[in-house]
């Protein structure tokens, strides 16, 4: 068949076209289609000119190439790009930009955001001040109130620019305005569908403004704090809070800031932070001993297991493998989020079915040496399944004519898996091993769902006996002080540099081993 | 063929990658879009609300109702998954609620956020809420939600092994010890701890030795500038828990966790419980008397006060109708029949003073509850709160093991103060 397709390639357009194909590509094309139609009104919508223009010359790009019978490497290649750009190149792109901000809870909008913030949350109501009923309506095509001040009955009318007596209108008994001299009352459902322009309109008064409160309420008000462009300060309450680019908050003279803050640019200041905050630089060490023996472990042991399993159903009189199979994968087949929340109640002490069963009274998740063989032991159950069915794999690929071989050439059976078959398994398998090292070197669901990082000492709060990278700086950016995604951003960036490393020195080795054995 | 193939895994990769952009989209959070919408009224506009989902429910014939009679259309949307951090994205991004739901002690970071409105009661209004619910609600001196539903913890007894209330803690554990050797129970008491620690319920035990989180500022909010974990009131109700724990009396024990406490004192595992109203379909099940008081102090000790956390409706601030919200928000949820039928689908105690009335009429419980709250403490609000919650727990599971009050206490005190930068 493939030779057959590149002579056709190579030949251009003349070529059987089947119903099949010309569906297939309308397909194809009609999703791209789709793919723009959905993301350019929001797009647009947001004034983001240049994703617009991204968006539009990748569906030009991929119209084009599957439109035209020529480039059809790039036919292949392109969709893997996109996947690449969109899932590894932007998520990276993205955290690393992130970390020179410190966006998070108090600092996610511009600094606009805020001052409109820090103004409508200080509004109060005038004191004294009557809870004015309020009824829409429109004198000519101008929105104005009409406010009922419930005490007086009094009527008045409120624009934009007054607040005036409004003599000879009608209350009802709701308190609201049934009939008034040149003024159009509003029905409640004609009222609501104006209300983007009520909530605009403020009725000015020598305190304040009236403002609506809904659309049956009024009160007047007046913002305590009101910012002022002229100094790019907040004031009010007989103080001061000047804007501080640096750190995107308010600050008055004594240090303090107004809560609502905005997202700035801080430079290196999370990562400096993340090198000289005293509980993470105090702690590295020994939490970096635990998570490389915690991701070595799991790799090893689920290794160990999966391929002695493999090993033993793959013996030429095993039978009933398949029933085997089925057992086997039952563990990687369920999901492991429930199983870890499963097994963190069966350590448990008093109530879990371990102790029970083994008539024991261990603290499983109390102390720290049986913390850690139960995460790595719960981590080897769920992960060996996976070293099964992949060593599995690998074995079909080995002749057995080679362990034959080895056996008439005298070699003991353990001769022959040590000197021939593990080689060769790990030929295959070493990228795979790498990988799952990465992964569980960050494996923070195998900690967070289980023992929370813990047991901890009593004199250290902040990092746990089972603790990795991972759990204990994911506690330092979201547990305390709120969301820190600026911080956390920084601490993913030294992850990401720390795996990056062992696993560019794992391949290095492992192109070594290959050039011996293959 | 060839041809074909390749199309076909064009296809799907393609469509793989419009879904998966489609979810990486702002204007879509993964978690919001989950209910329907409730199509009533004429397009006078559009009301959106977001609330978990034991309450879209019983919100939905409501929802309706204001929609009808102020002919707009209102959607109730179910969240069901770190509503507040949802709801903070979403507002950011102009894809969030008019409405929201949430316990009150969001306030302080929503309003760091600059995610809510403060919300204008009338004194009257106002004066139909229990003093406690308009407190928590208040922040800055600002009102910034309506309070719907009032809880706490308190004491759940099963009568049919412990007749009488326990005046004290000690009483409380002698009765407890008594049952558990007579082989009545297994535990004296189910009350959270877990590794971690539970501050939550750990709070009205450390209040009653002494223990404060916070000082007060002028105005008797509490004041993140003062934290009081390693004060020595604090210290003395840490050594008080860590004399409770599994090195003194073994009442307090990091094996109950909050999956099983609930669960034993149904299967009458422990005579005592504490917990909160979300605990009675669970009790109720168990098939034995009950009764519900205020949790006790020491003898002598301070009053155990639990904190109290009062379900609200916020307005957002980057809503698309605010007029609508404020409208919902202030005139019509504050309504008595709302807060009944809210209470009627999920049973937490309403905060309206009349609805609570005649829910006790029926519910003996609920009355019981807000009278063992009433002089609780509300969850402080203040952003800072959250950098309590873990250190103080963690301290809590310490010294239940054992561990050093003082040093623990003062390992708390430095994480908090480090993580406020006091």
């Amino acid at each position: 068949m493939a030779p057959d397709a590149r002579e056709t390639a190579r030949r251009g357009p003349r070529r059987t076209v089947t119903t099949a194909f010309v569906v297939s590509r309308i397909a194809v094309l009609a999703v791209a289609a789709a793919f723009l139609l959905y993301a350019a009104p929001p797009l647009a919508a947001a004034g983001s000119w240049t994703g617009l223009g991204v968006l539009g010359a990748a569906t030009a790009v991929i119209g084009y190439l599957y439109l035209t019978p020529r480039h059809i490497p790039a036919k292949y290649l392109v969709p893997g790009t996109v996947f690449l750009i969109a899932f590894q190149i932007f998520p990276v792109l993205y955290t690393v930009s992130t970390a020179f901000t410190n966006f998070g809870d108090g600092h996610r909008g511009d600094k606009q955001a805020a001052v409109t913030a820090i103004e409508t949350g200080s509004v109060r109501q005038a004191p004294g001040s009557p809870e004015y009923d309020l009824t829409v309506g429109l004198r000519g095509q101008e929105l104005v109130f009409l406010l009922v001040d419930p005490d007086t009955e009094q009527v008045r009318l409120g624009t934009a620019d007054s607040l005036s007596p409004l003599p000879g209108a009608q209350v009802g008994v709701t308190g609201k305005v049934l009939r008034a001299p040149g003024v159009t009352v509003l029905t409640t459902p004609q009222a609501a569908a104006r209300g983007p322009e009520i909530s605009a309109l403020s009725v000015p008064t020598p305190d304040g403004a009236i403002k609506a409160n809904g659309l049956s309420r009024a009160v007047e008000g007046k913002a305590a704090l009101v910012y002022d462009a002229g100094c790019d300060c907040v004031r009010g309450d007989a103080d001061t809070w000047t804007a501080d680019d640096g750190q995107g908050y308010f600050v008055n003279a004594a240090g303090e800031h107004l809560a609502q803050g905005w997202q700035v640019d801080v430079g290196f200041d999370n990562f400096a932070q993340v090198l000289t905050n005293p509980t993470i630089s105090g702690y590295f060490l020994g939490v970096f001993g635990w998570n490389t023996g915690f991701a070595l472990a799991s790799v090893g042991g689920t290794f160990a297991l999966g391929m002695a399993v493999a090993l033993a159903l793959h013996h030429p009189r095993m039978r009933g493998t398949t029933v085997y199979r089925i057992a086997l994968i039952l563990p990687y087949a369920m999901p492991s989020f429930a199983m870890l929340l499963v097994w963190r109640d069966l350590f448990n002490r008093d109530f879990g079915l371990i102790n029970q069963f083994f008539g024991l009274n261990v603290d499983w998740m109390g102390q720290p040496g049986t913390a850690r063989l139960a995460v790595i032991l719960v981590n080897l159950w769920l992960g060996f399944p996976y070293m099964f069915l992949v060593t599995t794999g690998a074995l079909q690929a080995i002749p057995r004519e080679l362990t034959e071989a080895a056996s008439i050439d005298g070699a003991t059976p353990w001769q022959g898996f040590r000197r021939v078959t593990l080689p060769l398994l790990l030929v295959a398998l070493t990228p795979l091993l790498i990988s799952s090292f990465a992964f569980n070197f960050n494996n923070f669901n195998a900690i967070a769902l289980t023992s929370e990082g813990g047991p901890f000492p009593a004199e250290n709060s902040q990092v746990g006996a089972t603790d990795l990278l991972i759990t204990y700086t994911f506690r330092l950016a979201f547990g305390t002080g709120g969301a820190q995604f600026g911080f956390a951003a920084a601490i993913s960036v030294f992850i990401f540099a720390i795996v990056a490393v062992i696993s560019a020195v794992a391949f290095r080795r492992t192109r070594r081993q290959e050039e011996v054995y293959a | 063929m060839r041809k074909r193939t390749l199309s076909v895994a064009a296809l799907a990769s393609l469509a793989f990658a419009a879904t998966a952009c489609g979810g990486s989209d702002p204007a879509a959070p993964s978690a919001a879009p989950s209910g329907s919408a409730a199509p009533t009224g004429q397009a006078g506009g559009t009301l959106v609300i977001w609330a978990d989902p034991n309450r879209v429910k019983a919100l939905r014939p409501f929802a309706d109702q204001f929609g009808t009679e102020n002919g707009v259309t209102v959607e109730v949307k179910e969240i069901s998954k770190d509503n507040q951090q949802t709801f903070i994205t979403a507002s950011q991004q102009g894809s969030g609620p008019d409405v929201m739901i949430g316990a009150h002690d969001w306030i302080g970071n929503l309003v760091q956020n600059g995610a809510i409105d403060p919300v204008n009661l009338t004194e009257a209004q106002k004066a139909a809420f229990p003093e406690i619910a308009m407190k928590a609600v208040t922040f800055d001196g600002q009102t910034y939600g309506a309070p719907y539903a009032v809880e706490n913890i308190a004491l759940i007894r099963n009568t049919d092994l412990a007749p009488d209330a326990p005046a004290t803690i000690e009483d409380l554990v002698k009765e407890g010890k008594r049952l558990k050797a007579d082989g009545k129970v297994e535990e004296v008491l189910c009350l959270p701890v877990t590794q971690k620690g539970d501050a939550f319920h750990a709070y009205p035990i450390f209040a009653a030795g002494g223990g404060s989180l916070f000082g007060a500022t002028p105005s008797g909010d509490p004041d993140p500038k003062q934290v009081m974990l390693d004060s020595p009131g604090s210290v003395k109700a840490f050594g008080k828990l860590r004399a409770l724990g599994e090195k003194g009396d073994g009442v307090l024990k990091t094996s109950i966790t909050n999956e099983n406490y609930i669960v034993n004192f149904a299967a009458k595992k422990c005579a005592y419980l504490i917990s909160g109203p979300w605990a009675m379909t669970d009790v109720k099940k168990g098939g034995f008397g009950y009764d519900i008081t205020p949790v006790p102090s020491f003898e002598g000790g301070a009053p155990a006060t639990p904190f109290v956390g009062v379900q609200t409706f916020f307005v957002a601030a980057k809503g698309k109708s605010k007029a609508l919200a404020q409208e919902f928000v202030t005139n019509y949820v504050t309504d008595k029949d709302v807060a009944k039928a809210l209470y009627d689908a999920d049973p937490r105690p309403p905060a309206l003073t009349e609805a609570l009335e005649e829910v006790k009429t029926t519910d003996a419980d609920a009355g019981k509850f807000m009278d063992a709250g009433k002089d609780g403490m509300p969850m402080p609000a203040i952003p800072e709160m959250q950098a309590v919650w873990q250190p103080f727990g963690i301290a809590e599971a310490a010294v239940v093991k054992g561990g050093d009050a003082a040093k623990a206490a003062g390992a708390a005190q430095k994480a908090i103060d480090g993580a406020l930068k006091n």
